[in-house]
C-alpha cells in the first residue's frame, strides 16, 4: 500500500489515497477484506472522479491473454489488459476490437464498466454487444460468472456500472475481423451546426463517422469537420504501432485557454480542404490521434481540466447543440475542439450512457465560473430528454443525472442486495448514491 | 526462431522470472516454467503462448520436495538447453526469523533446493556439452547483516556453489551466471519501504540477465552500481560494520 495523490484524467479533482495493486488474482479475496472502501483502477482514464475513491485498487496485475480462437475471434483475458495490447498481438493477426473509444489506453475491465462506444455505435452498439461473458469478484460471494444467461441481472449492471458491481477479472469478448490495418478516410469540411448534423444523417451506412466542431465559431455557428471512415481493403495488416510522445511536464498555466483555442481552431479548420478529402490512415491515427502524446492532459495545467458529454435525442440535436454553444459563448469561457457522434439505439444495462441521438464531448480547463456554466448546460440537456456520461464526469448532482437513467433504481438495489454499496464506492458513486 | 529451443524457468511465477520469461519468449524461445502454484503459472504461459505464439508449458515444482526433483527434470521432454533457478523465499520482512522452522525454510529453499535440482541438471549439461545455468542469487549475500542474515547467508551459499559450478562446468563448454540484483520492485518487496532512487523494474533485471547471458559473464550485478555499492559495503572493515545499521 502507498499513499499518494491521485487524480483522473481530467487531474480534476486531486485526493490522496491510498492505492493497493493487485499483483495476481489469488490476492483479491485478502486485499478487499482489507480495505474499508474502494474502486478499482485500470489505466486512468476516466477524466472525472469515477475511479477516485480513498482506497484505490490498481489491477495492474490482471494483464494475462487466456484464450484465444482463431476461428470466432472470441478473445478471453484479465481485466487489466488494455486495447492497446489486444492491437498490438492480434491486429497483425487480422482481428480488432469491435468498438473502440478516443484511445486504446484503456483496459479490459474499464471498457466494460463504462461500456465505452466509437465511431461506429450507430452500426454496432457499445463494447458490451461483444462480450460473451465477463468473471467477476464479488466480496461477499466470490467469483461469479456473469453472461446474458447466467446472472443476466448482474451482466447488465455490471456493463456500464462503473466498477461498482464488483471487481471485474475476466472479459470474453468477440473481436472483429479485418481486413488491414488502414480506414479509408474521407473527411467533409462543414460550415455549420445545420450542416454537420445533416451530413451525419446522409453518411449513416458508413461505419465510423465523427466530427469535430468548432464551438468558438460564431458565424456561423460551430463549423466543423466530419471524417467517415470505412475499412480499407486492400492495404498491409501488419504495420508498427506509434510509441506516443510524453508532455514532459505540467505547465504553470494550462496552455488551453481561450485565446490558445481560438487560433488551434481556426488552424485546425483552415487546413481542411473545402473540398471531401480521401486518405488512407492507419488505424491507430483515426481513432487514437491523441494518443501520440502521453500525458497531453498536462497542457491544461495544474488545476486540470472537465470533460462534458451527454447525449440528446435526434430531434432535440439542433436545438441543443445550437443552445450549448450559445451559452458557452455567453459565459466567456470556452472548449477546445467538441466532438460530435451520432447514436444508435440504446441497450438494456442499466447505467449504459448511449441512446439514439447525438452526443457531444466538450473539453473545458478548469476556471472559477465553468460550474455555473455545466449547471445551466445541465438543465439544457436535462430539458431535451438527455443524459451525461459517467465517465467523464466529476461534478453532477445526483438530482440531475437520475433524470437521464430510468433503471438506476435497479442497479441501487441490486448493489445493496449484495452488498456492494459497503465496500465498492468511487467519490463518484457517493455523490451520486450509485 | 529454432522451433526446440527450451529453456527451464524455475520460481517462475516471481516477478523477475516472468520479465525474464516475457523476454526470452519475445526473443524466440519456448518455455517450461515451474513452480509450486499452478493457477497463476498457467495463465503466464497461456499469455505468453498467445503473445509470442511460443510454447509455454507450465509445471509443478516444488523446491522443498528434494526427492521429487529427478523425475522432474526426466520428464522434460526435449531437454533444456538453459536452467534458470528464480524460486527463492525471503522470510519475514526487516527482521530475522523468529524461530528456527523459518530460518530452516529460507535455507532449504534457497541453497538446498537450489543444489538438489542444479546438480541433475549439471550433470545432463555436462553429458550435452552445452547449455547454461542462471542462479538468481542476492547482493543480500556479500555480506551478513543483522535485518536479514539467514536470507543473506543462504544466497552466500548459493552463490559460492555456482562459483564452484562454473569451475566444473567450464570445461564443458556451459555458461553458469550469478546474478545478483539490487533492490528490485517485486511481490517480495513491494511493501518494503525502499530508497527511491535505488530500486529498479523487474524488465530492467531481466534485460540485463538475458544481455548477460548473450555476452558469456560469469557474475552480474543489476543494475551494474551494485557492484561499486556492494565493493564498498565489503570493504568496510569488520570492527566497523558491526557497530552499523545497514
Amino acid at each position: 500500500m502507498k499513499e499518494k495523490e491521485i487524480a483522473g484524467w481530467g487531474r480534476y479533482p486531486k485526493i490522496k489515497a491510498k492505492i493497493y495493486e493487485i499483483g495476481e488474482r489469488e490476492e483479491i479475496p485478502a486485499l478487499l477484506k482489507h480495505i474499508s472502501q474502494g474502486i478499482p483502477w485500470g489505466l486512468g482514464r476516466s477524466y472525472g472522479d469515477s475511479a477516485l475513491a480513498q482506497e484505490i485498487i490498481l489491477t495492474k496485475g490482471l494483464k494475462h491473454f487466456l484464450a484465444f480462437d482463431p476461428q470466432t475471434g472470441l478473445l478471453r483475458a484479465e481485466a487489466g489488459v488494455s486495447l492497446r495490447e489486444i492491437i498490438q498481438v492480434f491486429l497483425p493477426q487480422g482481428w480488432f476490437p469491435p468498438v473502440v473509444p478516443g484511445t486504446q489506453f484503456v483496459t479490459l475491465g474499464g471498457a466494460v464498466a463504462a461500456d465505452i462506444h466509437g465511431k461506429n455505435h450507430h452500426h454496432h452498439g457499445c463494447f458490451s454487444e461483444f462480450v460473451e461473458e465477463i468473471l467477476l469478484f464479488i466480496p461477499e460471494n466470490g467469483i461469479l460468472r456473469v453472461s446474458r444467461q447466467e446472472n443476466p441481472e448482474l451482466f447488465y449492471a455490471t456493463c456500464g456500472g462503473m466498477g461498482l458491481t464488483g471487481l471485474i477479472l475476466e472479459v470474453s469478448l468477440r473481436l472483429t475481423r479485418v481486413p488491414s490495418a488502414f480506414i479509408r478516410q474521407t473527411s467533409i469540411f462543414l460550415a455549420g451546426l445545420e450542416e454537420i448534423l445533416t451530413a451525419f444523417e446522409e453518411h449513416q451506412q458508413a461505419l465510423y463517422t465523427v466530427a469535430w466542431v468548432d464551438c468558438s465559431s460564431t458565424n456561423p455557428l460551430g463549423r466543423g469537420i466530419l471524417l467517415i471512415g470505412e475499412h480499407a481493403q486492400e492495404a498491409p495488416l501488419k504495420i508498427r504501432l506509434q510509441k506516443p510522445r510524453a508532455v514532459p511536464f505540467v505547465p504553470p498555466v494550462s496552455l488551453v485557454n481561450s485565446w490558445s483555442i481560438r487560433i488551434f481552431n481556426w488552424l485546425y479548420t483552415k487546413q481542411a480542404s473545402r473540398k471531401p478529402r480521401l486518405d488512407l490512415v492507419p488505424l491507430e491515427k483515426f481513432f487514437f490521434p491523441l494518443d501520440k502524446w502521453a500525458h497531453w492532459h498536462r497542457l491544461y495545467g495544474p488545476r486540470g481540466f472537465l470533460q462534458y458529454q451527454f447525449v440528446v435525442p435526434k430531434d432535440q440535436g439542433l436545438y441543443a447543440l445550437r443552445e450549448i454553444a450559445q451559452q458557452i459563448k455567453k459565459s466567456g469561457l470556452s472548449s477546445s475542439l467538441a466532438v460530435l457522434k451520432l447514436f444508435g439505439p440504446e441497450n438494456k444495462n442499466f447505467l449504459s450512457f448511449p441512446m439514439e441521438g447525438y452526443t457531444l464531448a466538450l473539453d473545458f480547463p478548469y476556471t472559477e465560473g465553468l460550474f455555473r456554466l455545466l449547471d445551466r448546460l445541465d438543465q439544457i440537456i436535462l430539458e431535451c430528454g438527455g443524459r451525461f456520461y459517467l465517465a467523464k464526469d466529476a461534478r453532477l448532482k445526483a438530482s440531475v443525472f437520475e433524470k437521464g437513467y430510468p433503471y438506476l433504481e435497479r442497479f441501487r438495489k441490486l448493489r445493496k442486495s449484495l452488498g456492494l454499496d459497503k465496500k465498492i464506492q468511487s467519490l463518484q458513486s457517493r455523490r451520486l448514491a450509485l | 526462431m529454432k522451433k526446440d529451443k527450451f529453456a527451464l524457468i524455475l520460481g517462475a511465477n516471481s516477478d523477475i522470472a516472468r520479465a525474464l520469461a516475457y523476454l526470452m519468449a519475445q526473443k524466440g524461445w519456448n518455455l517450461y516454467l515451474a513452480s509450486r502454484r499452478l493457477d497463476p503459472l498457467n495463465r503466464l504461459a497461456q499469455d505468453l503462448h498467445l503473445r509470442y505464439g511460443c510454447i509455454a508449458q507450465a509445471l509443478y515444482f516444488d523446491a522443498l520436495d528434494y526427492k521429487s526433483h529427478g523425475s522432474f527434470y526426466k520428464g522434460l521432454q526435449p531437454k533444456p538447453e538453459g536452467v534458470v533457478v528464480a524460486f527463492g523465499y525471503l522470510g519475514p520482512l526487516k527482521k530475522p526469523p523468529k524461530d528456527f522452522a523459518e530460518a530452516e525454510k529460507i535455507v532449504q529453499i534457497n541453497f538446498l533446493g537450489a543444489v538438489s535440482i542444479l546438480e541433475i541438471v549439471a550433470k545432463d549439461l555436462e553429458k550435452r556439452k552445452k547449455g547454461f545455468i542462471i542462479g538468481l542469487s542476492s547482493v543480500a549475500g556479500d555480506r551478513g547483516r543483522a535485518s536479514n542474515y539467514i536470507y543473506g547467508s543462504s544466497k552466500a551459499a548459493f552463490s559460492t556453489y555456482l562459483q564452484g559450478l562454473r569451475q566444473r562446468l567450464f570445461k564443458s563448454g556451459i555458461q553458469v551466471l550469478t546474478v545478483k540484483p539490487g533492490f528490485v520492485v517485486t511481490k517480495m518487496t513491494r511493501d518494503l519501504d525502499l530508497p527511491k532512487h535505488l530500486v529498479t523494474q523487474p524488465e530492467k533485471v531481466a534485460q540485463d540477465i538475458y544481455r548477460a547471458l548473450k555476452a558469456g559473464k560469469d557474475v552480474l550485478y543489476t543494475p551494474f552500481y551494485w557492484r561499486f555499492i556492494m565493493g564498498a559495503i565489503k570493504a568496510l572493515p569488520e570492527g566497523l560494520f558491526k557497530r552499523l545499521k545497514l
